[in-house]
């Protein structure tokens, strides 16, 4: 069947987390937010605004952003920091690593501009290896949601969630398609979409090129699951596999690189339990490079049509 | 609250243990250790308000502690267990396998009284200030100390703490350098000069406070007591604490070579021989 998912608007999923944490801040006096002079592009301002003494304008000192975030926890405090996704992860690996994973603080570091979409500013920010090293990290949970409404619902649940979390989204307006009123449960993937031929597992901005792909799928006659994994780390297992033994080959597609990403996630989980043909749409091994954010998912196989092709590959191989 | 003789007499025993622990498992860093022992005596039976029992992570109504230099951890657990954090003889357990006393100090295996891991050097500062923020909001009118190395001042985040305390005005936090002029290469004016830290730490917006003799207990005490009239008027306190490395064994003191080395047999025999003051061996 052709799925009736449909937007009334494209909004930013960034602003979906400055939505959140605005009403986290009404809602739960311990959170607190940091921002390293990005308050604008993060949509923290709002926050600021309401809650002047429980915002942290950091500078540009990133590393030292992540150490106070850490301390803040010891207290009680709930911390939200807020840059760039590259200056969330791999500017500051190792403070994430020792003063928030191994120490096990209660930190939520949120992070924007992730991945191409980010657009003209070129490779040096348009960081496509966050994912991976994030996840790689023992105890971070790992999420990337699809659009405003699941960004802002992500942000409010990660507060209540105890433990470090990483948090990504993105720059530009996308279809803002998931119903308002969504729980976010962390670790839960999403059926949007059954089919019986192939699965295709997407997150963040792809979810929705995935729900196109889809039609274009179906008018050649291939029926395609679309789940949403929002979740990378804790991965959804069990949806992952029990979709798997209906289609018996799938598609991963997300804005990350190949190397350590969703695909990946997937990859092992099959290669332990269930090998299956699994095509990835992904940055294959490659900086990106300044345009904007459609130019650049074309160029560099994050389109509709990427997705559409990876699942007549997976179909063909299972077939074969 | 103990009589300096009995804290002098602890600093002995800290000694013992700092270089029995190291022998034990022929690793760990004792010169840095013995360096900042009396430091640590001052600083848990003197100067903090503390509770080991229960010990309480969030630290809430007490004065908390980081120790940003993880590798002295000899001193630290040894200070902690003889001030009730844990048992003594749990010293025993030092860097070997399923033990809480890691080679550098972490929350990840809830041994009490630490509250970061710590190990890779420059990130303790940036803790310690957020630590004092979340006070702040609290309410709660106790102190936040830390310790860092002098050689740790060459990681950049050092700096921006150093920027960051200041501007967020952290003036409940009581940052200590040990200044002993060694880093595991040589002289620290040899591996990076970090020229005048007292100039660079007031031009940041800190009060600075120099103590010279950082292995003299009263010295410690009254210069921490000190820098306690400091807190609460607008800035974060630093203070610049000269020591010994290996202070109190005669072969360690005064190089680098004993930064991360463990004494053999005889030299472990010959540094208690100039221990002798004992509260008991664990």
């Amino acid at each position: 069947m052709e799925h009736t998912y449909t937007f009334s608007e494209k909004k930013d999923t960034r602003s979906g987390f400055g939505a959140g944490l605005l009403e986290l801040g009404r809602k739960n006096p311990e959170v607190v937010a940091l921002c390293a002079d990005l308050t604008g592009s993060l949509k923290m301002d709002a926050f600021q605004k309401e809650f002047p003494e429980r915002f942290f304008q950091t500078g540009i000192a990133e590393a030292n952003m992540m150490g106070m975030a850490a301390g803040l926890t010891i207290g009680g405090k709930i911390p939200f920091t807020g840059t760039f996704a590259n200056f969330s992860t791999g500017r500051v690996y190792d403070q994430i690593r020792q003063s928030i994973a191994y120490s096990g603080k209660n930190v939520k570091i949120c992070a924007s501009h992730a991945g191409l979409t980010l657009g003209e500013d070129g490779a040096t920010h348009q960081i496509l290896e966050d994912i991976g090293l994030m996840k790689m990290l023992p105890g971070m949970v790992v999420i990337n949601p699809c659009d405003y409404n699941q960004t802002k619902a992500a942000t409010i649940a990660i507060a209540d969630y105890d433990g470090p979390v990483y948090l990504r989204f993105g720059r530009p307006t996308v279809p803002n398609f998931t119903p308002a009123d969504q729980k976010f449960e962390i670790g839960k993937a999403l059926h949007l979409v059954e089919g019986t031929d192939v699965s295709i597992f997407a997150t963040g901005h792809l979810v929705w090129k995935a729900l196109e792909a889809q039609l274009i799928l179906h008018a050649k006659g291939i029926s395609a699951e679309i789940i949403n994994i929002h979740t990378i780390k804790p991965l959804d297992e069990e949806a992952v596999l029990s979709s798997i033994r209906k289609t018996r080959c799938a598609v991963s597609a997300e804005e990350h690189q190949r190397h350590g990403g969703l695909g990946d996630s997937i990859a092992q989980l099959l290669a332990r339990t269930t090998p299956t043909p699994l095509e990835y749409v992904a940055v294959n091994d490659s900086f990106g490079e300044s345009g904007t954010p459609d130019e650049l998912m074309l160029k560099y196989g994050l389109g509709t049509n990427d997705i559409v092709e990876a699942a007549l590959r997976a179909v063909s191989r299972k077939n074969a | 609250m103990a009589s300096i003789q009995e804290l002098e007499q602890l600093c002995s025993q800290v000694r013992r243990d700092i270089v029995r622990m190291v022998h034990a498992v022929n690793s760990g860093h004792p010169g840095g250790s013995l360096g900042c022992t009396e430091y640590f005596v001052a600083l848990y039976g003197s100067v903090m308000q503390h509770q080991a029992q229960p010990f309480s992570m969030d630290g809430k109504n007490e004065d908390v502690f980081f120790l940003s230099n993880g590798h002295i951890s000899p001193v630290f657990y040894s200070v902690l267990a003889r001030n009730g954090y844990f048992p003594v003889n749990e010293l025993t357990t030092f860097r070997r396998l399923n033990s809480r006393l890691q080679g550098h100090p972490t929350t990840h295996e809830g041994l009490p009284g630490v509250r970061m891991a710590s190990g890779s050097l420059g990130q303790g500062l940036s803790v310690a200030i957020g630590a004092a923020l979340a006070k702040k909001l609290n309410g709660d009118t106790r102190l936040v100390f830390s310790l860092h190395g002098d050689g740790e001042l060459q990681e950049g985040q050092i700096w921006e703490a150093a920027m960051a305390a200041p501007a967020h005005k952290v003036d409940n936090l009581i940052a200590t350098v040990d200044v002993n002029g060694q880093q595991i290469d040589g002289p620290t004016d040899k591996v990076l000069p970090m020229g005048d830290l007292a100039a660079k730490f007031r031009s940041f917006g800190w009060e600075v406070l120099e103590l010279a003799q950082g292995n003299v207990l009263s010295a410690v005490i009254d210069t921490l007591n000190l820098a306690k009239t400091h807190t609460g008027k607008g800035k974060p306190v630093v203070i610049l604490m000269k020591t010994e490395m290996g202070n109190g064994v005669d072969f360690m003191m005064g190089t680098h070579k004993w930064h991360g080395v463990a004494p053999n047999d005889e030299q472990l025999a010959t540094a208690l021989a100039q221990l002798p003051q004992t509260l008991g061996d664990y």
